[in-house]
Protein backbone atom coordinates (compact mmCIF):
# COMPACT_ATOMS: atom_id res chain seq x y z
CA UNK A 1 0.00 0.00 0.00
CA UNK A 2 1.13 3.59 -0.28
CA UNK A 3 0.82 6.30 -3.52
CA UNK A 4 4.05 5.88 -6.03
CA UNK A 5 4.70 9.47 -6.79
CA UNK A 6 6.44 10.44 -3.54
CA UNK A 7 7.39 13.74 -5.08
CA UNK A 8 4.77 15.68 -4.55
CA UNK A 9 1.53 15.72 -2.24
CA UNK A 10 0.80 15.12 1.11
CA UNK A 11 3.56 12.21 1.57
CA UNK A 12 6.17 14.10 0.29
CA UNK A 13 5.10 16.74 3.14
CA UNK A 14 4.28 14.59 6.02
CA UNK A 15 7.29 12.59 5.40
CA UNK A 16 6.83 8.49 6.78
CA UNK A 17 5.03 9.91 9.87
CA UNK A 18 2.01 9.09 8.25
CA UNK A 19 0.59 6.11 5.47
CA UNK A 20 -1.59 7.33 2.84
CA UNK A 21 -3.43 4.94 0.44
CA UNK A 22 -6.78 4.67 -1.66
CA UNK A 23 -9.89 3.21 -1.20
CA UNK A 24 -9.33 1.22 -3.97
CA UNK A 25 -5.89 -0.23 -2.76
CA UNK A 26 -7.49 -0.96 0.63
CA UNK A 27 -10.46 -2.55 -1.00
CA UNK A 28 -7.97 -4.56 -3.41
CA UNK A 29 -5.78 -5.93 -0.68
CA UNK A 30 -9.20 -7.29 1.85
CA UNK A 31 -10.46 -8.64 -1.35
CA UNK A 32 -6.59 -10.35 -2.38
CA UNK A 33 -6.55 -11.93 1.07
CA UNK A 34 -9.77 -13.45 1.32
CA UNK A 35 -11.35 -15.18 -1.76
CA UNK A 36 -13.84 -17.64 -1.08
CA UNK A 37 -14.08 -20.44 -3.48
CA UNK A 38 -16.16 -22.03 -5.67
CA UNK A 39 -14.74 -25.42 -6.46
CA UNK A 40 -16.27 -26.58 -10.12
CA UNK A 41 -14.44 -29.91 -10.20
CA UNK A 42 -15.10 -31.89 -12.76
CA UNK A 43 -12.13 -34.44 -13.06
CA UNK A 44 -9.00 -35.74 -12.21
CA UNK A 45 -7.27 -32.50 -11.02
CA UNK A 46 -9.30 -32.62 -8.51
CA UNK A 47 -7.19 -34.86 -6.37
CA UNK A 48 -4.32 -32.41 -6.83
CA UNK A 49 -6.76 -29.90 -5.80
CA UNK A 50 -7.50 -31.58 -2.60
CA UNK A 51 -3.68 -32.05 -1.90
CA UNK A 52 -3.60 -27.87 -2.66
CA UNK A 53 -6.53 -27.62 0.04
CA UNK A 54 -5.34 -29.69 2.37
CA UNK A 55 -2.85 -29.54 5.30
CA UNK A 56 0.47 -30.50 3.46
CA UNK A 57 0.48 -27.26 1.34
CA UNK A 58 -2.76 -25.69 3.09
CA UNK A 59 -4.57 -22.60 0.51
CA UNK A 60 -5.87 -21.27 4.33
CA UNK A 61 -2.42 -19.77 4.07
CA UNK A 62 -3.54 -17.17 1.55
CA UNK A 63 -6.82 -16.76 3.36
CA UNK A 64 -8.55 -18.61 0.63
CA UNK A 65 -9.57 -21.45 2.61
CA UNK A 66 -13.64 -21.24 2.41
CA UNK A 67 -15.35 -23.25 0.16
CA UNK A 68 -18.97 -21.75 -0.58
CA UNK A 69 -21.07 -24.00 -2.40
CA UNK A 70 -23.50 -21.00 -2.78
CA UNK A 71 -22.02 -19.02 -6.11
CA UNK A 72 -23.58 -15.68 -4.44
CA UNK A 73 -21.28 -15.92 -1.71
CA UNK A 74 -18.04 -17.30 -3.69
CA UNK A 75 -15.55 -14.99 -4.91
CA UNK A 76 -13.00 -16.92 -6.94
CA UNK A 77 -14.62 -19.81 -9.48
CA UNK A 78 -11.73 -22.63 -9.58
CA UNK A 79 -12.26 -24.41 -12.55
CA UNK A 80 -10.41 -28.28 -12.03
CA UNK A 81 -10.76 -30.94 -14.53
CA UNK A 82 -11.96 -31.34 -17.85
CA UNK A 83 -14.74 -29.32 -19.44
CA UNK A 84 -17.03 -30.91 -22.13
CA UNK A 85 -19.45 -29.38 -24.18
CA UNK A 86 -22.29 -30.85 -21.94
CA UNK A 87 -20.75 -29.24 -18.89
CA UNK A 88 -20.56 -25.44 -20.59
CA UNK A 89 -23.95 -24.24 -19.95
CA UNK A 90 -23.75 -25.63 -15.90
CA UNK A 91 -20.20 -24.05 -15.31
CA UNK A 92 -21.47 -20.43 -17.73
CA UNK A 93 -24.91 -20.62 -15.05
CA UNK A 94 -22.78 -21.16 -11.73
CA UNK A 95 -21.00 -17.76 -12.95
CA UNK A 96 -23.76 -15.68 -14.27
CA UNK A 97 -24.77 -16.55 -10.33
CA UNK A 98 -22.18 -15.28 -8.62
CA UNK A 99 -22.06 -11.86 -6.89
CA UNK A 100 -19.55 -9.25 -8.27
CA UNK A 101 -16.37 -8.61 -7.59
CA UNK A 102 -15.81 -12.50 -9.19
CA UNK A 103 -12.79 -14.09 -10.93
CA UNK A 104 -12.00 -17.19 -12.82
CA UNK A 105 -9.48 -19.74 -12.44
CA UNK A 106 -8.29 -21.85 -15.26
CA UNK A 107 -6.64 -25.17 -13.18
CA UNK A 108 -5.03 -27.89 -15.23
CA UNK A 109 -4.56 -28.36 -19.14
CA UNK A 110 -7.77 -29.42 -20.01
CA UNK A 111 -9.14 -26.28 -18.64
CA UNK A 112 -6.80 -24.08 -19.98
CA UNK A 113 -6.97 -25.06 -23.54
CA UNK A 114 -8.17 -28.80 -23.94
CA UNK A 115 -5.61 -30.15 -23.14
CA UNK A 116 -4.54 -33.72 -24.71
CA UNK A 117 -9.03 -34.42 -25.09
CA UNK A 118 -8.29 -32.77 -28.81
CA UNK A 119 -11.90 -34.28 -29.91
CA UNK A 120 -15.47 -32.95 -30.68
CA UNK A 121 -17.04 -33.40 -27.23
CA UNK A 122 -14.55 -31.29 -25.19
CA UNK A 123 -14.31 -27.26 -24.75
CA UNK A 124 -11.35 -26.03 -25.98
CA UNK A 125 -10.50 -24.05 -23.24
CA UNK A 126 -13.26 -22.06 -20.57
CA UNK A 127 -11.83 -19.04 -22.23
CA UNK A 128 -14.12 -19.57 -24.85
CA UNK A 129 -16.81 -18.53 -23.06
CA UNK A 130 -15.88 -17.14 -19.69
CA UNK A 131 -13.35 -14.22 -19.01
CA UNK A 132 -10.34 -16.02 -17.07
CA UNK A 133 -7.67 -14.20 -14.83
CA UNK A 134 -5.06 -16.76 -14.86
CA UNK A 135 -3.73 -19.76 -16.62
CA UNK A 136 -2.18 -22.46 -14.63
CA UNK A 137 -1.41 -24.92 -17.03
CA UNK A 138 -0.10 -28.68 -16.28
CA UNK A 139 -1.88 -32.16 -16.31
CA UNK A 140 -2.31 -31.61 -13.26
CA UNK A 141 -0.43 -28.86 -12.35
CA UNK A 142 1.84 -28.86 -8.92
CA UNK A 143 0.22 -27.39 -6.03
CA UNK A 144 3.29 -25.18 -6.01
CA UNK A 145 2.02 -23.75 -9.50
CA UNK A 146 -1.19 -23.45 -8.26
CA UNK A 147 -0.01 -20.81 -5.45
CA UNK A 148 2.28 -18.85 -7.88
CA UNK A 149 -0.83 -18.71 -10.06
CA UNK A 150 -2.85 -17.46 -6.68
CA UNK A 151 -0.11 -14.91 -5.94
CA UNK A 152 -0.27 -13.60 -9.34
CA UNK A 153 -3.98 -13.48 -9.44
CA UNK A 154 -3.19 -11.34 -5.85
CA UNK A 155 -0.98 -9.10 -7.72
CA UNK A 156 -4.08 -8.05 -10.07
CA UNK A 157 -6.61 -7.98 -7.42
CA UNK A 158 -4.29 -5.45 -5.75
CA UNK A 159 -3.74 -2.96 -8.35
CA UNK A 160 -7.32 -2.89 -9.83
CA UNK A 161 -9.30 -0.02 -10.59
CA UNK A 162 -13.52 0.03 -9.32
CA UNK A 163 -14.10 0.95 -13.37
CA UNK A 164 -13.35 -2.75 -14.09
CA UNK A 165 -16.91 -3.45 -12.00
CA UNK A 166 -19.03 -5.15 -12.49
CA UNK A 167 -18.08 -7.62 -15.33
CA UNK A 168 -21.75 -8.52 -16.31
CA UNK A 169 -23.23 -12.25 -17.06
CA UNK A 170 -20.73 -14.38 -19.41
CA UNK A 171 -20.15 -14.22 -23.58
CA UNK A 172 -23.07 -16.37 -24.46
CA UNK A 173 -26.59 -17.22 -22.79
CA UNK A 174 -27.62 -20.56 -22.30
CA UNK A 175 -29.51 -20.97 -25.11
CA UNK A 176 -26.81 -20.35 -27.91
CA UNK A 177 -24.21 -23.10 -25.46
CA UNK A 178 -26.42 -25.58 -26.20
CA UNK B 1 -24.33 26.27 36.38
CA UNK B 2 -25.35 23.68 39.56
CA UNK B 3 -25.22 20.55 38.07
CA UNK B 4 -28.19 19.52 40.55
CA UNK B 5 -31.01 21.85 38.87
CA UNK B 6 -31.14 19.77 35.96
CA UNK B 7 -34.08 17.81 35.85
CA UNK B 8 -33.43 13.92 36.75
CA UNK B 9 -29.96 14.66 37.86
CA UNK B 10 -30.17 11.92 40.52
CA UNK B 11 -30.96 9.27 37.29
CA UNK B 12 -27.73 10.48 36.36
CA UNK B 13 -25.49 7.31 37.49
CA UNK B 14 -27.54 4.86 36.72
CA UNK B 15 -28.36 5.98 33.21
CA UNK B 16 -24.08 6.07 32.60
CA UNK B 17 -23.95 2.98 34.31
CA UNK B 18 -26.48 1.59 32.00
CA UNK B 19 -25.02 2.94 28.70
CA UNK B 20 -21.57 1.53 29.75
CA UNK B 21 -23.14 -1.79 30.43
CA UNK B 22 -25.17 -2.15 27.08
CA UNK B 23 -21.64 -0.21 25.31
CA UNK B 24 -19.76 -3.10 26.72
CA UNK B 25 -22.08 -6.20 26.20
CA UNK B 26 -22.36 -4.81 22.61
CA UNK B 27 -18.44 -4.28 22.16
CA UNK B 28 -17.81 -7.57 23.69
CA UNK B 29 -20.16 -9.25 20.71
CA UNK B 30 -19.73 -7.53 17.75
CA UNK B 31 -16.64 -5.57 18.42
CA UNK B 32 -14.41 -8.39 20.06
CA UNK B 33 -16.01 -11.88 19.61
CA UNK B 34 -18.17 -12.39 16.35
CA UNK B 35 -14.74 -10.67 14.36
CA UNK B 36 -12.15 -13.15 16.64
CA UNK B 37 -14.49 -16.23 16.49
CA UNK B 38 -13.82 -16.44 12.82
CA UNK B 39 -10.13 -16.24 13.65
CA UNK B 40 -10.20 -18.69 16.39
CA UNK B 41 -12.14 -21.16 14.13
CA UNK B 42 -9.77 -21.01 11.67
CA UNK B 43 -6.54 -20.98 13.80
CA UNK B 44 -8.22 -24.03 15.70
CA UNK B 45 -9.69 -26.06 12.66
CA UNK B 46 -5.77 -25.53 11.33
CA UNK B 47 -4.40 -26.52 14.71
CA UNK B 48 -6.56 -29.40 14.54
CA UNK B 49 -5.61 -30.37 11.29
CA UNK B 50 -2.34 -29.86 11.16
CA UNK B 51 -2.28 -27.05 8.87
CA UNK B 52 -0.69 -23.36 9.35
CA UNK B 53 -3.73 -21.40 8.42
CA UNK B 54 -4.39 -17.90 7.65
CA UNK B 55 -1.00 -16.01 7.78
CA UNK B 56 -0.68 -13.91 4.87
CA UNK B 57 -1.95 -10.95 4.87
CA UNK B 58 0.72 -8.02 6.73
CA UNK B 59 0.25 -4.24 7.28
CA UNK B 60 4.48 -3.22 7.44
CA UNK B 61 5.23 -6.19 7.91
CA UNK B 62 3.25 -7.75 10.43
CA UNK B 63 0.86 -10.38 10.16
CA UNK B 64 0.19 -10.71 14.34
CA UNK B 65 -0.53 -14.82 13.44
CA UNK B 66 -2.71 -13.85 10.88
CA UNK B 67 -5.14 -11.68 12.37
CA UNK B 68 -5.71 -9.14 10.03
CA UNK B 69 -7.40 -12.18 8.25
CA UNK B 70 -10.81 -11.07 9.73
CA UNK B 71 -10.08 -7.44 8.81
CA UNK B 72 -9.72 -8.37 5.43
CA UNK B 73 -12.52 -11.11 4.84
CA UNK B 74 -14.98 -7.87 6.33
CA UNK B 75 -13.71 -5.52 4.03
CA UNK B 76 -14.21 -8.02 1.26
CA UNK B 77 -17.89 -8.65 2.41
CA UNK B 78 -18.77 -4.86 2.71
CA UNK B 79 -17.25 -4.22 -0.82
CA UNK B 80 -19.12 -7.01 -2.45
CA UNK B 81 -22.56 -7.04 -4.18
CA UNK B 82 -25.44 -7.33 -2.15
CA UNK B 83 -27.44 -9.73 -4.49
CA UNK B 84 -31.69 -10.06 -3.93
CA UNK B 85 -32.71 -12.58 -6.03
CA UNK B 86 -35.31 -12.04 -8.77
CA UNK B 87 -38.73 -12.71 -7.41
CA UNK B 88 -37.82 -12.23 -4.19
CA UNK B 89 -39.68 -10.56 -1.20
CA UNK B 90 -37.42 -8.00 -0.77
CA UNK B 91 -38.44 -6.43 2.39
CA UNK B 92 -38.53 -9.69 4.37
CA UNK B 93 -34.91 -10.74 2.54
CA UNK B 94 -33.69 -7.11 3.50
CA UNK B 95 -34.97 -7.70 7.22
CA UNK B 96 -34.03 -11.65 7.72
CA UNK B 97 -30.46 -11.15 8.94
CA UNK B 98 -31.18 -8.78 11.33
CA UNK B 99 -34.02 -11.09 13.17
CA UNK B 100 -31.21 -13.65 13.13
CA UNK B 101 -28.71 -11.23 14.62
CA UNK B 102 -30.73 -8.82 17.14
CA UNK B 103 -32.47 -11.80 19.42
CA UNK B 104 -29.52 -13.55 19.78
CA UNK B 105 -27.87 -9.65 21.32
CA UNK B 106 -30.59 -9.22 23.13
CA UNK B 107 -30.76 -12.44 24.80
CA UNK B 108 -27.26 -11.04 26.63
CA UNK B 109 -29.50 -8.38 28.56
CA UNK B 110 -30.25 -10.52 31.01
CA UNK B 111 -27.36 -12.60 31.32
CA UNK B 112 -25.23 -11.08 34.90
CA UNK B 113 -21.29 -10.48 33.89
CA UNK B 114 -20.32 -9.78 37.30
CA UNK B 115 -21.77 -9.24 40.96
CA UNK B 116 -22.30 -5.86 42.90
CA UNK B 117 -19.70 -3.61 43.95
CA UNK B 118 -19.99 0.00 45.36
CA UNK B 119 -18.01 2.40 43.79
CA UNK B 120 -17.54 5.84 44.94
CA UNK B 121 -20.89 5.50 47.00
CA UNK B 122 -22.70 4.35 43.45
CA UNK B 123 -24.04 0.85 43.62
CA UNK B 124 -23.31 -1.15 40.59
CA UNK B 125 -24.74 -4.26 39.35
CA UNK B 126 -23.33 -6.02 36.15
CA UNK B 127 -26.32 -6.90 34.66
CA UNK B 128 -28.61 -4.82 31.92
CA UNK B 129 -31.68 -6.36 33.28
CA UNK B 130 -32.34 -8.20 35.94
CA UNK B 131 -35.21 -9.74 35.20
CA UNK B 132 -37.39 -11.80 37.62
CA UNK B 133 -38.19 -14.69 34.92
CA UNK B 134 -34.47 -14.28 33.42
CA UNK B 135 -34.17 -17.92 31.89
CA UNK B 136 -37.52 -17.63 30.29
CA UNK B 137 -36.74 -14.62 28.77
CA UNK B 138 -33.10 -16.45 26.87
CA UNK B 139 -35.73 -19.13 25.55
CA UNK B 140 -38.33 -16.40 24.45
CA UNK B 141 -36.16 -14.19 22.72
CA UNK B 142 -34.01 -17.59 21.11
CA UNK B 143 -37.30 -18.23 19.92
CA UNK B 144 -37.39 -15.54 17.80
CA UNK B 145 -34.44 -15.71 16.55
CA UNK B 146 -35.76 -19.17 14.48
CA UNK B 147 -37.85 -16.71 12.56
CA UNK B 148 -34.54 -14.80 10.82
CA UNK B 149 -33.57 -18.52 9.59
CA UNK B 150 -37.25 -19.11 8.34
CA UNK B 151 -38.21 -16.00 7.01
CA UNK B 152 -34.70 -15.55 5.09
CA UNK B 153 -35.49 -19.28 3.95
CA UNK B 154 -38.78 -17.84 2.76
CA UNK B 155 -37.76 -14.59 1.17
CA UNK B 156 -35.11 -16.31 -1.08
CA UNK B 157 -37.45 -17.62 -3.71
CA UNK B 158 -35.07 -20.83 -3.86
CA UNK B 159 -35.97 -24.39 -3.03
CA UNK B 160 -32.38 -25.02 -1.26
CA UNK B 161 -33.02 -22.05 0.94
CA UNK B 162 -37.04 -23.25 1.81
CA UNK B 163 -35.87 -26.93 2.52
CA UNK B 164 -33.28 -25.25 4.91
CA UNK B 165 -35.77 -23.37 6.36
CA UNK B 166 -38.18 -26.17 6.75
CA UNK B 167 -35.59 -27.93 8.62
CA UNK B 168 -34.70 -24.90 10.60
CA UNK B 169 -38.24 -24.70 11.61
CA UNK B 170 -38.40 -28.64 12.55
CA UNK B 171 -34.77 -28.87 14.33
CA UNK B 172 -35.65 -25.74 16.09
CA UNK B 173 -39.12 -26.34 17.83
CA UNK B 174 -38.00 -29.81 18.37
CA UNK B 175 -35.11 -28.50 20.68
CA UNK B 176 -36.41 -25.57 22.59
CA UNK B 177 -38.74 -27.90 24.05
CA UNK B 178 -36.63 -30.47 25.16
CA UNK B 179 -34.12 -27.33 26.17
CA UNK B 180 -36.66 -26.22 28.25
CA UNK B 181 -36.67 -29.08 30.13
CA UNK B 182 -33.47 -29.86 31.01
CA UNK B 183 -33.27 -26.67 32.50
CA UNK B 184 -35.88 -27.23 34.91
CA UNK B 185 -33.98 -29.36 36.89
CA UNK B 186 -31.78 -26.17 37.34
CA UNK B 187 -34.67 -24.33 38.27
CA UNK B 188 -35.50 -27.04 40.72
CA UNK B 189 -32.06 -27.18 42.89
CA UNK B 190 -31.75 -23.34 43.02
CA UNK B 191 -35.40 -22.58 43.57
CA UNK B 192 -35.37 -19.30 41.43
CA UNK B 193 -35.71 -18.24 37.77
CA UNK B 194 -33.35 -15.22 38.20
CA UNK B 195 -30.19 -15.63 36.60
CA UNK B 196 -28.31 -13.10 39.34
CA UNK B 197 -29.67 -15.91 42.19
CA UNK B 198 -28.59 -18.71 40.45
CA UNK B 199 -25.24 -17.10 40.01
CA UNK B 200 -24.96 -15.96 44.13
CA UNK B 201 -25.99 -18.92 44.82
CA UNK B 202 -22.86 -20.97 42.88
CA UNK B 203 -20.38 -18.83 45.28
CA UNK B 204 -19.80 -22.20 46.78
CA UNK B 205 -17.96 -24.03 44.65
CA UNK B 206 -19.76 -27.46 45.76
CA UNK B 207 -22.76 -25.88 44.49
CA UNK B 208 -21.80 -25.06 40.76
CA UNK B 209 -24.39 -26.51 38.83
CA UNK B 210 -22.06 -29.26 37.16
CA UNK B 211 -22.35 -30.79 40.37
CA UNK B 212 -25.91 -30.26 41.33
CA UNK B 213 -27.10 -30.90 37.70
CA UNK B 214 -24.48 -33.21 35.87
CA UNK B 215 -26.86 -35.03 33.52
CA UNK B 216 -28.64 -31.44 33.17
CA UNK B 217 -25.91 -29.61 31.73
CA UNK B 218 -24.68 -32.96 29.06
CA UNK B 219 -28.59 -32.03 27.92
CA UNK B 220 -28.63 -28.85 27.89
CA UNK B 221 -25.38 -28.97 25.76
CA UNK B 222 -26.32 -30.85 23.42
CA UNK B 223 -29.71 -28.75 23.42
CA UNK B 224 -27.99 -25.38 23.05
CA UNK B 225 -25.33 -27.17 20.14
CA UNK B 226 -28.39 -27.61 18.17
CA UNK B 227 -30.26 -24.46 18.88
CA UNK B 228 -26.71 -22.80 17.28
CA UNK B 229 -27.14 -25.23 13.91
CA UNK B 230 -23.87 -25.57 13.74
CA UNK B 231 -22.07 -29.12 13.05
CA UNK B 232 -22.98 -32.07 13.97
CA UNK B 233 -26.53 -30.20 13.57
CA UNK B 234 -26.02 -28.12 10.77
CA UNK B 235 -28.30 -30.06 9.25
CA UNK B 236 -30.21 -26.73 8.13
CA UNK B 237 -27.18 -25.80 6.54
CA UNK B 238 -26.06 -28.68 4.82
CA UNK B 239 -23.41 -28.39 2.24
CA UNK B 240 -23.40 -31.20 0.73
CA UNK B 241 -26.87 -30.97 0.18
CA UNK B 242 -28.77 -27.70 0.13
CA UNK B 243 -25.36 -26.09 -1.11
CA UNK B 244 -26.04 -23.00 2.14
CA UNK B 245 -29.10 -24.13 3.00
CA UNK B 246 -31.35 -20.80 4.29
CA UNK B 247 -28.59 -18.33 3.20
CA UNK B 248 -28.33 -19.70 0.09
CA UNK B 249 -29.41 -16.68 -1.73
CA UNK B 250 -27.10 -14.22 0.47
CA UNK B 251 -23.92 -12.82 -0.32
CA UNK B 252 -21.68 -10.02 1.09
CA UNK B 253 -22.56 -8.60 4.60
CA UNK B 254 -25.98 -9.97 5.18
CA UNK B 255 -24.86 -13.22 4.77
CA UNK B 256 -22.10 -12.13 6.88
CA UNK B 257 -24.61 -11.21 9.48
CA UNK B 258 -26.08 -14.74 9.40
CA UNK B 259 -22.59 -15.92 10.33
CA UNK B 260 -21.99 -13.28 13.18
CA UNK B 261 -25.57 -14.26 14.31
CA UNK B 262 -24.12 -17.95 14.80
CA UNK B 263 -21.19 -16.37 16.64
CA UNK B 264 -23.11 -14.71 18.79
CA UNK B 265 -24.31 -17.32 19.69
CA UNK B 266 -21.87 -19.16 20.89
CA UNK B 267 -21.20 -16.30 22.78
CA UNK B 268 -24.36 -16.38 24.83
CA UNK B 269 -24.48 -20.18 24.88
CA UNK B 270 -21.32 -19.67 27.08
CA UNK B 271 -22.13 -17.16 28.55
CA UNK B 272 -25.84 -19.56 29.92
CA UNK B 273 -23.78 -22.21 30.59
CA UNK B 274 -21.06 -20.29 32.74
CA UNK B 275 -24.18 -18.67 34.99
CA UNK B 276 -26.12 -22.00 35.30
CA UNK B 277 -23.41 -24.74 35.88
CA UNK B 278 -19.95 -22.89 36.01
CA UNK B 279 -19.95 -20.48 39.09
CA UNK B 280 -20.45 -17.43 37.00
CA UNK B 281 -17.74 -15.12 37.88
CA UNK B 282 -16.84 -16.80 40.99
CA UNK B 283 -13.77 -18.20 41.92
CA UNK B 284 -13.38 -21.61 43.28
CA UNK B 285 -12.89 -21.62 47.08
CA UNK B 286 -12.62 -17.69 46.54
CA UNK B 287 -15.69 -16.17 48.24
CA UNK B 288 -16.72 -12.00 47.31
CA UNK B 289 -16.40 -10.98 50.30
CA UNK B 290 -12.93 -12.76 51.25
CA UNK B 291 -11.49 -11.37 48.27
CA UNK B 292 -13.01 -8.10 49.07
CA UNK B 293 -11.74 -7.51 52.18
CA UNK B 294 -8.29 -8.28 50.94
CA UNK B 295 -8.08 -6.16 48.48
CA UNK B 296 -9.86 -3.26 50.72
CA UNK B 297 -6.58 -3.85 53.29
CA UNK B 298 -3.95 -3.26 51.00
CA UNK B 299 -5.68 -0.07 48.33
CA UNK B 300 -9.05 0.82 50.47
CA UNK B 301 -12.51 0.46 49.86
CA UNK B 302 -13.33 2.20 46.23
CA UNK B 303 -10.77 0.85 44.53
CA UNK B 304 -10.33 -2.42 46.13
CA UNK B 305 -14.02 -2.69 44.78
CA UNK B 306 -12.91 -1.71 41.21
CA UNK B 307 -10.66 -4.37 41.16
CA UNK B 308 -12.34 -6.98 42.50
CA UNK B 309 -14.94 -5.86 39.21
CA UNK B 310 -11.94 -5.92 37.24
CA UNK B 311 -11.13 -9.76 38.50
CA UNK B 312 -15.03 -11.05 38.22
CA UNK B 313 -15.03 -10.02 34.97
CA UNK B 314 -11.92 -11.56 33.75
CA UNK B 315 -12.54 -14.81 35.32
CA UNK B 316 -16.06 -15.10 33.44
CA UNK B 317 -15.26 -13.85 30.69
CA UNK B 318 -12.53 -16.76 30.81
CA UNK B 319 -15.05 -19.25 31.52
CA UNK B 320 -16.73 -18.46 28.45
CA UNK B 321 -13.72 -18.30 26.56
CA UNK B 322 -13.18 -21.88 27.90
CA UNK B 323 -16.61 -22.94 26.29
CA UNK B 324 -16.31 -21.14 23.40
CA UNK B 325 -13.34 -23.22 22.66
CA UNK B 326 -14.81 -26.47 23.66
CA UNK B 327 -17.97 -25.82 21.56
CA UNK B 328 -15.70 -25.09 18.74
CA UNK B 329 -13.72 -28.16 20.05
CA UNK B 330 -17.13 -29.94 19.21
CA UNK B 331 -17.43 -28.31 15.87
CA UNK B 332 -14.11 -29.95 14.45
CA UNK B 333 -14.51 -32.95 15.84
CA UNK B 334 -17.86 -34.62 14.72
CA UNK B 335 -19.50 -35.31 11.38
CA UNK B 336 -22.89 -34.08 10.80
CA UNK B 337 -25.88 -35.70 12.19
CA UNK B 338 -28.59 -37.36 9.50
CA UNK B 339 -31.68 -35.27 9.48
CA UNK B 340 -33.73 -38.44 10.77
CA UNK B 341 -31.10 -39.37 13.63
CA UNK B 342 -31.50 -35.29 15.04
CA UNK B 343 -34.83 -36.04 15.37
CA UNK B 344 -34.74 -39.31 16.93
CA UNK B 345 -31.99 -37.46 19.64
CA UNK B 346 -34.40 -34.97 20.20
CA UNK B 347 -37.69 -36.13 21.08
CA UNK B 348 -36.41 -40.19 21.45
CA UNK B 349 -33.63 -39.46 23.53
CA UNK B 350 -32.95 -35.63 25.15
CA UNK B 351 -36.58 -35.66 26.09
CA UNK B 352 -37.35 -38.64 28.14
CA UNK B 353 -34.06 -38.36 29.23
CA UNK B 354 -35.00 -34.64 30.15
CA UNK B 355 -37.98 -35.73 31.90
CA UNK B 356 -36.02 -38.59 34.31
CA UNK B 357 -33.84 -36.20 35.32
CA UNK B 358 -36.90 -33.72 36.71
CA UNK B 359 -38.23 -36.60 38.24
CA UNK B 360 -34.89 -38.01 39.57
CA UNK B 361 -34.40 -34.15 41.50
CA UNK B 362 -37.37 -33.40 42.70
CA UNK B 363 -37.30 -37.43 44.75
CA UNK B 364 -34.11 -36.50 45.85
CA UNK B 365 -34.77 -32.87 47.24
CA UNK B 366 -37.60 -34.51 48.57
CA UNK B 367 -35.56 -36.82 50.52
CA UNK B 368 -32.87 -34.42 51.44
CA UNK B 369 -35.03 -31.81 52.68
Amino acid sequence: MGVENEEQGFEHVLGDSVILTTVEQVVGWGRKFSFFLYPFITACCGMEFMSVAGPRYDIDRFGAALPRFSPRQADLLIVVGTISHKQLPILNKVYNQMAEPKWVFAYGACVVSGGMYDNYSTAQGIDTILPVDVYVPGCPPRPEMVFDGLMKLQDIVQNEKFSKWPRGAGKYTAEELK
Amino acid sequence: MDITLIPGYQYMPELVEMMLKIVFIFTMNVGVFAPLLGYVERKQSALMQDRIGANRAAILGFTIFGLWHTMTDAIKLIAKEDFIPEGADKPLHFLAPFVAVVPALIAFAVIPFGGTYYLWGHEAHLIIADLDVGILFIFAVAGIGTYGAVIAAWASNNNWSLLGGVRTAAQMVSYEVAMGLTIVGVLMVYESLKLTEIALIQEDFFMWGIFLQPVGFLLFLACALAENKRVPFDIPEAESELIAGYFTEYSGLKFAMFWMAEFVEIVTISAILTVLFFGAWHIPFVTHDGLLSLLTSVVGADIGNLLLMFIHLAVFWGKVCFLIVFLMLIRWSLPRFRYDQIMKLGWKIILPLALVNILATGVILLVVK
